[in-house]
């Protein structure tokens, strides 16, 4: 048993509902008590979609365990053909039903039902959401893929795989993908699973090769592929400008075109933003880093090189990509954090007091109450993540959003340097939050409970000390606290005073 | 029957629809289950909390459920059942245990805790009366533990604060004393429970007191003396294990709109002998403001439709209320469980001729809908932006159990909800 506040990822079968919900013509039958209807408010709520799910649920009761479960799933699913008339039917169970054992596939395929019936074996109990849809994406495309067609259009192609519905930025980032490699010259032959019909995915072979936006919803199905048609996968993700250059080299090369004359005509504003002088400011913050792997990977690199931030702690939430997450790790020369328990983040993030979070809305809520600015660039999503704006986070468009993103809930750099001059403003006080987030923005400090007990434990801050630490702005106090603390243990120095505090700027400054 | 309103015979609808075919469905339904209780009642008890025993699934309902994250630290969690606990690795017991210990240690501020079943629990049959009985023994007297379901194969929705206030009921101190008190059963927010305890002190109805309490140390007594009013429609199990305990069970509608708040004190002030001179003179202030403050929304949703999906087990009570204060036609009142005895009285306001369905085939349903064409369609977060996007105007059915909506004051607040999505749609030009 494990004690869960909050969770990074649902169940295995939301992961098959994020598949189905963004295909078309696509029927899921799902074995499950009544409570569990709960995960249509994720799409039609949080992603605010104008259709109901795809997805008709038993709703078995108490009273029908032991006698009649398997009967209801079976009219269930027919009664979900006759009225939805899907081009396909994915069939299997939740949590509960996995536990009584009815076997959706084999009850669903004793039907004989004139479309094809594709049963999931998700295990609720060891496996999560991201596990759950590239499963389901997995299953879906080898039952239904069919040999590469002789007759295709001249010139390269390729299938782009991995957005599901209820995706982060999704939505935007297929059509800023999309519009690169078309402009590319090379055909799109599908986008899967959204918006991917089943007969969509009969045709998957005919593409060249894979780009491979999402490896957590796309990866197991992008490697079948591989073996069994020689499609090559593309390995980049095209977060960042850097990144995106290096997606259209892959992708280039993979198509036998020439990148360098193609990226000489493309542009994002990112590059010049973050070379004007005003973004000076930016240099050296020190940020966290936590999402999925994919997400949390790729922004390190925009934290680092295309922001000229100081990535300070990386990790992620998802297992099944743990090595891609330490690899990464290791280049920065940090310890990786690979853990979906919310409190251990929150812990290390306490810990190492960075200026800035980039996270998912766990880290968000987290940097709420330690008063740290935050942006939010990875799943799991929230409703605030489906703006109506196009804003997506790839491609050279992608980047650009992403500079706004990650200096929005910073204090701009002229007013950072009048809140270090003038600290005793009254209107400078810790519970301002940057100006132009208004009024509303609170912003916690570091409390006074914490600081007793820091006293106690290092050996104690002088009560001038102490005062002349509150007089640095909140957004760099924990740093500075923290830099103090290590340099007066390093020198053995039992109480920490004025001068303490000012060496210790001095050891560390950089 | 026992009809005490007023107004059912003024208007002379007598019998309305107590004995109405009821249109019983067995389809897919589309609704809570009894963990989502859990959303209000944790932040009711204020030194409670719930632990799921669960899945996945649990946790993640719990955390969707209330459509936002709600992040100041919730006096609620799930023990997340893993492979090792199902295929008999690990003694689930012992899992238990050590989860509990860990839990208190972090949370020293909780003295009651509640071990929530749910389906997976419940189906691999983890006895948690006998867990809670032994983690009573080993927290006592700091923590009492007690245990519920809330699983979905058992419950609906509000039928979750039912098992809870059930449980509850056997640690109700025995009252010792044979003068008459009154006891309100059902969660109302503190506002609305401060207005009744005002209310009915003026009357001079009393000693009244309230479950659930606010904190675990303050839990009402009960006993033959004890008159039991329900604030609340869904709590069968509750009324019968407090009448199990001696307590007279008082027939009432339930305190949504002005009129039903009358009824509903009346009920209780002809218990406790009140006269109506002075019923009337108390209630006065209250009913003339219900009155000032319904009538502009009253002017907006006459002669309008409604047409309700199961949700709460409050729609017969909502239902009355719109079509006798507010002038709406009542299409269909659809409610996933329906305990004739306790909605009778508000079952007797509804006109003949309404659809009462229960249970529920959400795709029938559906279809009805689409061929009624109601100016307000009240339904769960699941179906209420697919419906908007066909052109129906709805309100989502949470609101009216996370909103306080009972009582005079709240007359107006509870009209508002039906009116706003109509005026939003009749605002907006795009
Ligand atoms: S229906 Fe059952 S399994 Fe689903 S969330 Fe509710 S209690 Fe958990």
């Amino acid at each position: 048993m494990k004690l869960t506040v909050w969770t990074y990822e649902g169940p295995p079968h939301v992961g098959a509902m994020r598949i189905a919900t963004g295909m078309e013509g696509v029927h899921y039958v799902l074995h499950a008590p009544q409570g569990d209807t709960y995960a249509d408010l994720l799409f039609t709520m949080i992603e605010r979609r104008d259709a109901r799910p795809p997805v008709t649920y038993t709703t078995f009761q108490a009273r029908d365990l032991g006698s009649d479960t398997a009967d209801l799933f079976q009219s269930a699913a027919r009664d979900a053909y006759e009225r939805f008339q899907p081009n396909a039917m994915i069939v299997g169970a939740s949590c509960t039903a996995e536990l009584i054992q009815d076997d959706p596939g084999g009850l669903a395929q004793a039907l004989d039902l004139p479309c094809p019936v594709i049963p999931l074996e998700l295990p609720s109990y060891s496996k999560k959401e991201n596990w759950g849809a590239a499963e389901t994406f997995y299953q879906m495309v080898r039952r239904l893929a069919m040999p590469r067609s002789d007759n295709l259009p001249d010139g390269p192609s390729c299938n782009i795989l991995g957005p599901t519905a209820l995706g982060f930025r999704h939505r935007d980032d297929i059509r800023e993908i999309v519009g690169l490699i078309e402009r590319m010259g090379i055909r799109v032959n599908i986008v899967a699973p959204m918006g991917a019909t089943p007969q969509d995915l009969n045709r998957i072979a005919d593409a060249d090769f894979n780009v491979v936006l999402y490896p957590e919803i796309a990866d197991t199905t992008a490697r079948w592929l591989e073996r069994q048609f020689g499609q090559k996968r593309t390995s980049v993700i095209p977060i960042g400008v850097g990144a995106t250059i290096d997606f259209v080299r892959e992708v280039a090369d993979f198509a036998g075109l020439d990148a360098e004359a193609f990226l000489a005509d493309e542009r994002s504003n990112m590059s010049w933003w973050s070379r004007s002088i005003d973004s000076n400011y930016l240099t050296g913050k020190r940020v966290f880093v936590f999402g999925d792997a994919t997400h949390a990977v790729a922004m390190a690199r925009v934290a680092r090189d295309e922001m000229g931030f100081e990535v300070v702690g990386l990790g992620c939430y998802n297992r099944e990509f743990a090595r891609e997450l330490r690899a990464a790790a290791k280049e920065y020369g940090l310890e990786p954090l690979i853990t979906d328990d919310y409190l251990e983040v929150e812990a290390a993030i306490e810990a190492l007091q960075p200026e800035m979070v980039l996270g998912t809305q766990m880290e968000r809520h987290i940097a709420k109450r330690l008063g740290m600015p935050c942006a939010v660039i990875s799943a799991p999503v929230h409703v605030q993540d489906f703006p109506a704006r196009y804003s997506p986070m790839m491609g050279f468009e992608g980047a650009a959003v992403l500079f706004d993103t990650l200096v929005h809930p910073l204090v701009m750099g002229l007013e950072e340097h009048l809140l270090h001059m003038f600290r005793e403003d009254f209107e400078f006080h810790d519970e301002a939050g940057p100006s132009h987030l208004g009024h509303g923005t609170k912003v916690r400090t570091v409390d006074d409970e914490t600081i007793e007990i820091t006293i106690e434990e290092t050996g104690g801050w002088t009560g001038d000390a102490e005062r002349e630490l509150k007089k640095i702005p909140f957004f760099v106090r924990g740093k500075a606290r923290r830099n103090t603390e290590k340099y007066a243990a390093e020198k053995g120095l039992s109480a920490i005073t004025v001068e303490t505090l000012y060496d210790a700027k001095a050891h560390f400054s950089r | 029957m026992n009809d005490l309103s007023p107004n059912a015979l003024a208007t002379g609808l007598g019998a309305g629809c107590t004995d109405a075919p009821v249109l019983r469905e067995r389809g897919q339904r589309e609704v809570f289950c009894g963990l989502t209780g859990i959303m209000w009642l944790h932040r009711k008890i204020q030194d409670a909390f719930f632990l799921i025993v669960g899945s996945r699934t649990c946790a993640h309902l719990m955390q969707s459920a209330a459509g936002v994250m709600i992040f100041a630290e919730p006096r609620f969690a799930t023990a997340v059942m893993e492979e090792k606990d199902l295929a008999g690795m690990v003694d689930a017991h012992d899992e238990l245990d050590a989860t509990v210990e860990r839990l208190l240690a972090r949370r020293p501020d909780i003295k009651m805790l509640f071990l929530v079943g749910s389906c997976p629990s419940e189906v691999i049959k983890l006895d948690l009366s006998r867990a809670a009985e032994r983690l009573s023994t080993v927290y006592h007297p700091d923590v009492r533990v007690l245990n519920y379901s809330g699983s979905g194969i058992e419950t609906t929705f509000t039928q979750g604060e039912d098992a809870c206030l059930a449980s509850l009921v056997p640690e109700l101190p025995e009252l010792d004393t044979d003068e008459p008190s009154l006891l309100i059963a059902g969660t109302l927010a503190d506002v609305v429970e401060d207005q009744f305890a005002r209310l009915l002190d003026e009357l001079g109805v009393g000693p009244v007191r309230f479950l659930p309490p606010r904190r675990s140390d303050d839990l009402p007594s009960v006993g033959p003396s004890t008159k039991l009013l329900l604030a609340q429609p869904f709590l069968g199990d509750t009324a019968r294990a407090l009448t199990e305990r001696g307590a007279q069970m008082l027939s009432a509608p339930y305190p949504l709109g002005a009129e039903g708040t009358t009824d509903w004190l009346k009920v209780a002030a002809d218990a406790f002998g009140v006269t109506d001179e002075h019923f009337d003179n108390v209630t006065r202030p209250g009913r003339e403001r219900a009155a000032k403050a319904l009538a502009p929304h009253r002017e907006k949703l006459d002669g309008k439709s409604a047409f309700f999906f199961p949700d709460s087990q409050m729609e017969p009570s909502l239902a009355r209320m719109l079509h006798h204060e507010c002038g709406m036609d009542i299409i269909e009142v659809g409610t996933p469980y329906l305990h004739k005895g306790l909605v009778h009285e508000e079952l007797a306001q509804l006109p003949i001729g309404t659809t009462i369905s229960e249970g529920q085939d959400v795709d029938l349903q559906l279809d009805r809908v689409r061929e009624a064409r109601p100016d307000i369609t009240v339904c769960g977060l699941g179906l209420a932006n697919p419906l908007e996007a066909e052109g129906l105007t709805t309100k989502w059915a949470i609101e009216l159990v996370f909103t306080p909506i009972q009582g005079y004051d709240q007359a107006g607040d509870l009209a508002a909800l039906f009116t706003r999505p109509m005026n939003r749609q009749t605002r907006l030009k795009i």
